[in-house]
C-alpha cells in the first residue's frame, strides 16, 4: 500500500512536469489558435539557459531565475520574429513553420553549446530523501518539483482569472476582433501570452534537468505527451491541462511499475520488460482515443468556446 | 609572369607526384559516439587513440596514418550506415572503435562480408565471442558478461544474500544481468530492464527496488545515464539503506560529476588507471598532461588498438592485402598493453584479469583505484560456440 503511494507520488511528479509544458501549449493553442511544435524547443532552451547560468553564477537559485528570464525573453523575441507572420494562416502552415523552428533550434543549440549536452548538479542539501509518511521516503528534490509546480499553477490561476491582463487574455480568446476594436493592443497581448508559455516550458525543462540530462531534442518526446494532455484536458483549458497532466502522469508511472510484472506472468522475462513500458504508454493513447470518442471537447473544456 | 607561375607549378607537380605515389597510408575508420549524453565516452576514446598514434609517431608499421572519425549517435541504424560508408566509399584498411553492443551487432555483417580487419575497442556482445566470431575481427575489451560475473563473485564474498538487478533494455543490458546471475549465489528478488537510451528517470524503478527489500542492488548504466542513476540513487536516500554494486557505471568520465556520491560504490574492470606497468604509467601520465584528467577504461582499450595494429602492419611489412598474415600476427598479441600481459582466446576476445575498483578522493581530485583482483585470466563462457572459420 505504501509502495503504491510512493509510485503515486512518482506519477504526480511526472504529471506536474507535463502540466508546466501543457499549460503553455494550451494557452497558445486555445487563445492564439496556434499549433506550436517548437514548444519543446523552449523546454530545451530553458534547460540549457539554466545549465549555463548555474555554471556562471555557481548558484542554483540565481541560475534558475536568470534562466527563466532568458527563456521568457527568447519566447517573446521568437513570437515577434517568427510566430506573428503565421497568425490567421491555417493549422498546416503552423505545423510546417514551427516544425522548421524545432529543427532550427536543435541546430542552433548544437552550434552554441556543442553536441555533448550538459548536466545540472543539485546542491548537496537536495540529495536526500524525506520521510513523507512513516516508512515512505521520497527524494527531496522531487517534492520541490511537485510543490513549485503547484505554486506556479496557483499563480497562473490568479493571473488568468483575477487580474486585468488575465481578463484580456480570456477576452482575446473569445473574440479577438472585438477586443482589438475596443482599443486593446492585441499584438502586445499575444507576445505576452507566448512569452508566458515559453517561460512555463522553460521552467519545466530546467526543473527536469537535474534528474535527467540537458541535451539536443530533449523536448520532443515529452512534447507528444503534452499534446495528449491538452487533448484529454480540453484545448485552451488550464484547469483541464492540470487534471489531465496528473491523470497521464499517474497512468504512465503506475503502468511502468506494475505492468511489466503482470505481463511476465504470461510471457517470457525479456518480453515482459519490453512489452510492459510499451503497454503503459499505449494506455495513455487509449485514454486519449476514448476521450475523443465520448467527449471530443475534452474532460474540462474551456468556457465560452 | 604567367609563364613563371606555370613553370613553378609544373616543377612542383613533378617534385611531389612520385612522392605521393610511393607514400602509402594506413586508412582507419573510427566508429564511436560523439553526440548526446554519451559523447564523453567517444571523446575519451578519440583522445586516447590520438595519444597512442602520437606515441607511435603517427605511423603504423612505418606507414603514415589517416583516421576518419564517424559518430553513430548511439543508434544501430546510424552505426551500420557509417560502417558501410567507411568500407564502401572511404575504402578504409581498418575499422576501430564501437561502444555499443547493439551498434556492433548491426554492423558485424558488412564488416564480416567485406573481410575488413576490425578492432572492437568496447562493445562486448556475447554473439561476437560465440557464434558470430570472425577471423578478421578482434576485441581489445571483453565480453559483456565477464565484468558483471566478477561483481557477482564479489557480492558472494561480501555475503550478499539477495539482489535486485537493473539495467537498460538492449543487447548489453541483458548480457550484464545474465552475467551477475551466472556467478551470484544469492536470490534475485527483482530484475528491471529500462528503455535505452531515452529513459533517464529511474524513480519508479528505484521505488520498486526499495519495496523488494534486497541486500544489494546491481546496476549497469554506461555514460550520462549512469550519472543520472547514481544521482537518483543518492537522492532517493537508498544509499545508506541498500548498497549498490555496479558494472560500467562509475568511471573517470562520470567521477568529476558524481564526486563523493560515487564513494563506497564498488565496480569491476579489467583495467584501472593505477595498474603498475610501464606502458600504463606512460599512457596515464601523458594523457593527464594533455587533458588534465584521467583516461577511462574506454580510452585504455582504444589506446591498446594502436600498438596491436602497429604489430600487425609491421608483421606483414605494410602489405595490407595479406589478411591471413595480419590475422596470424594479431593472434600473437605481440605488443605492450596498458593492462600488463595481454593474450587473445581462440575467439579473439582477451583472456584477462578483472579487478575490484573504487572511487577515492585524492586531495580534492576523485580518481579510480584498484582494490583487489577478483578473477585471474578469465575467459568468456561463449568461446565454445565460436567455430572460427579459416
Amino acid at each position: 500500500m505504501l509502495y503504491l503511494f510512493e509510485q503515486c507520488l512518482n506519477g504526480m511528479q511526472l504529471g506536474m512536469l507535463l502540466f508546466l509544458l501543457a499549460a503553455g501549449l494550451t494557452l497558445i493553442f486555445g487563445i492564439m489558435d496556434m499549433v506550436n511544435l517548437a514548444h519543446g524547443s523552449l523546454y530545451m532552451l530553458g534547460a540549457y539557459f539554466a545549465a549555463t547560468f548555474v555554471e556562471v553564477t555557481d548558484s542554483f537559485v540565481a541560475g534558475f531565475a536568470l534562466g527563466l528570464l532568458a527563456t521568457l525573453i527568447a519566447g517573446m523575441v521568437l513570437e515577434v520574429i517568427a510566430i506573428r507572420p503565421l497568425y490567421g494562416r491555417d493549422h498546416l502552415d503552423h505545423v510546417l513553420g514551427t516544425f522548421g523552428l524545432l529543427i532550427f533550434f536543435n541546430e542552433l543549440v548544437r552550434l552554441i553549446w556543442g553536441p555533448e549536452g550538459r548536466t545540472i548538479s543539485l546542491p548537496s542539501e537536495m540529495l536526500t530523501a524525506v520521510q513523507v509518511l512513516p516508512g515512505v521516503y521520497y527524494p527531496l528534490y522531487r517534492l520541490v518539483i511537485i510543490l513549485a509546480t503547484l505554486a506556479v499553477a496557483a499563480l497562473l490561476y490568479i493571473i488568468v482569472m483575477r487580474t486585468r491582463v488575465g481578463m484580456l487574455i480570456r477576452a482575446g480568446a473569445s473574440n479577438r476582433e472585438m477586443v482589438g476594436a475596443l482599443g486593446v493592443n492585441i499584438k502586445l497581448l499575444y507576445t505576452l501570452v507566448f512569452g508566458l508559455g515559453a517561460a512555463l516550458a522553460g521552467f519545466a525543462g530546467m526543473m527536469q534537468a537535474p534528474i535527467s540530462f540537458v541535451q539536443i531534442g530533449m523536448g520532443e518526446n515529452i512534447l507528444i505527451l503534452a499534446f495528449v494532455v491538452i487533448i484529454i484536458g480540453g484545448i485552451g483549458s488550464i484547469r483541464g491541462a492540470f487534471a489531465a497532466a496528473i491523470i497521464v502522469g499517474l497512468i504512465d508511472t503506475i503502468g511502468r511499475a506494475f505492468l511489466p510484472d503482470l505481463v511476465r506472468y504470461f510471457l517470457s522475462y525479456s518480453a515482459g520488460s519490453s512489452a510492459g513500458p510499451a503497454l503503459s504508454s499505449m494506455l495513455i493513447y487509449l485514454l486519449m482515443a476514448l476521450v475523443l470518442i465520448f467527449r471530443p471537447e475534452g474532460l474540462f473544456p474551456a468556457a465560452g468556446k | 609572369m604567367k609563364r613563371t607561375l606555370l613553370a613553378t607549378c609544373a616543377v612542383l607537380a613533378l617534385a611531389t607526384a612520385p612522392a605521393l605515389a610511393q607514400q602509402k597510408t594506413v586508412k582507419i575508420g573510427f566508429i564511436s559516439t560523439f553526440s548526446g549524453p554519451v559523447a564523453a565516452i567517444g571523446n575519451d576514446m578519440r583522445n586516447s587513440f590520438e595519444l597512442a598514434l602520437d606515441h607511435h609517431g603517427r605511423k603504423l608499421g612505418g606507414l603514415p596514418v589517416e583516421v576518419i572519425y564517424e559518430d553513430d549517435q548511439v543508434k544501430p541504424e546510424v552505426g551500420v550506415q557509417k560502417v558501410q560508408k567507411l568500407i564502401e566509399s572511404d575504402k578504409v584498411d581498418f575499422i576501430v572503435g564501437i561502444i555499443w553492443s547493439n551498434v556492433l551487432l548491426a554492423s558485424l555483417k558488412p564488416i564480416i562480408d567485406s573481410k575488413t580487419f576490425t578492432i572492437i575497442t568496447n562493445a562486448g556482445a556475447s554473439q561476437l565471442a560465440g557464434e558470430m566470431c570472425s577471423p578478421y575481427v578482434f576485441s581489445t575489451s571483453w565480453n559483456n558478461d565477464q565484468t558483471p560475473q566478477a561483481i557477482g563473485l564479489y557480492m558472494n564474498q561480501k555475503g550478499v544474500k539477495s539482489a535486485f538487478l537493473i539495467g537498460p533494455n538492449y543487447a548489453a543490458g541483458k548480457d550484464m544481468l545474465e552475467g551477475v546471475e551466472a556467478t551470484f549465489k544469492g536470490k534475485i528478488v527483482g530484475r528491471e530492464l529500462t528503455t535505452w537510451p531515452t529513459q533517464v528517470d529511474f524513480q519508479a524503478e528505484l521505488s520498486k527496488a526499495r519495496n523488494a527489500k534486497p541486500d544489494a542492488i546491481f546496476a549497469f548504466y554506461p555514460g550520462g545515464p549512469g550519472i543520472q542513476f547514481i544521482t537518483q540513487y543518492s537522492q532517493s536516500g537508498l544509499k545508506g539503506q541498500i548498497p549498490l554494486y555496479t558494472a560500467f557505471t562509475i568511471d573517470s568520465l562520470s567521477l568529476p560529476r558524481l564526486k563523493d556520491q560515487a564513494l563506497g560504490i564498488p565496480g569491476a574492470q579489467q583495467w584501472v588507471r593505477d595498474l603498475p606497468n610501464e606502458a600504463n604509467k606512460k599512457y596515464v601520465a601523458d594523457f593527464r598532461a594533455k587533458h588534465k584528467t584521467d583516461p577511462s577504461f574506454y580510452g585504455s582499450q582504444t589506446y591498446d588498438a594502436v600498438p596491436l595494429l602497429d604489430s600487425v602492419v609491421t608483421a606483414v611489412k605494410g602489405d595490407l592485402t595479406n589478411k591471413n598474415g595480419m590475422r596470424d600476427a594479431a593472434r600473437k598479441a605481440d605488443f605492450k598493453s596498458v593492462r600488463g600481459s595481454f593474450k587473445f582466446g581462440p575467439n579473439h576476445i582477451p583472456i584477462q584479469n578483472f579487478y575490484l575498483q573504487e572511487a577515492v578522493n585524492e586531495g580534492g581530485e576523485f580518481r579510480m583505484k584498484t582494490v583487489a583482483t577478483i578473477v585471474e585470466n578469465d575467459q568468456d563462457k561463449h568461446v565454445q560456440k565460436c567455430k572460427m572459420p579459416n
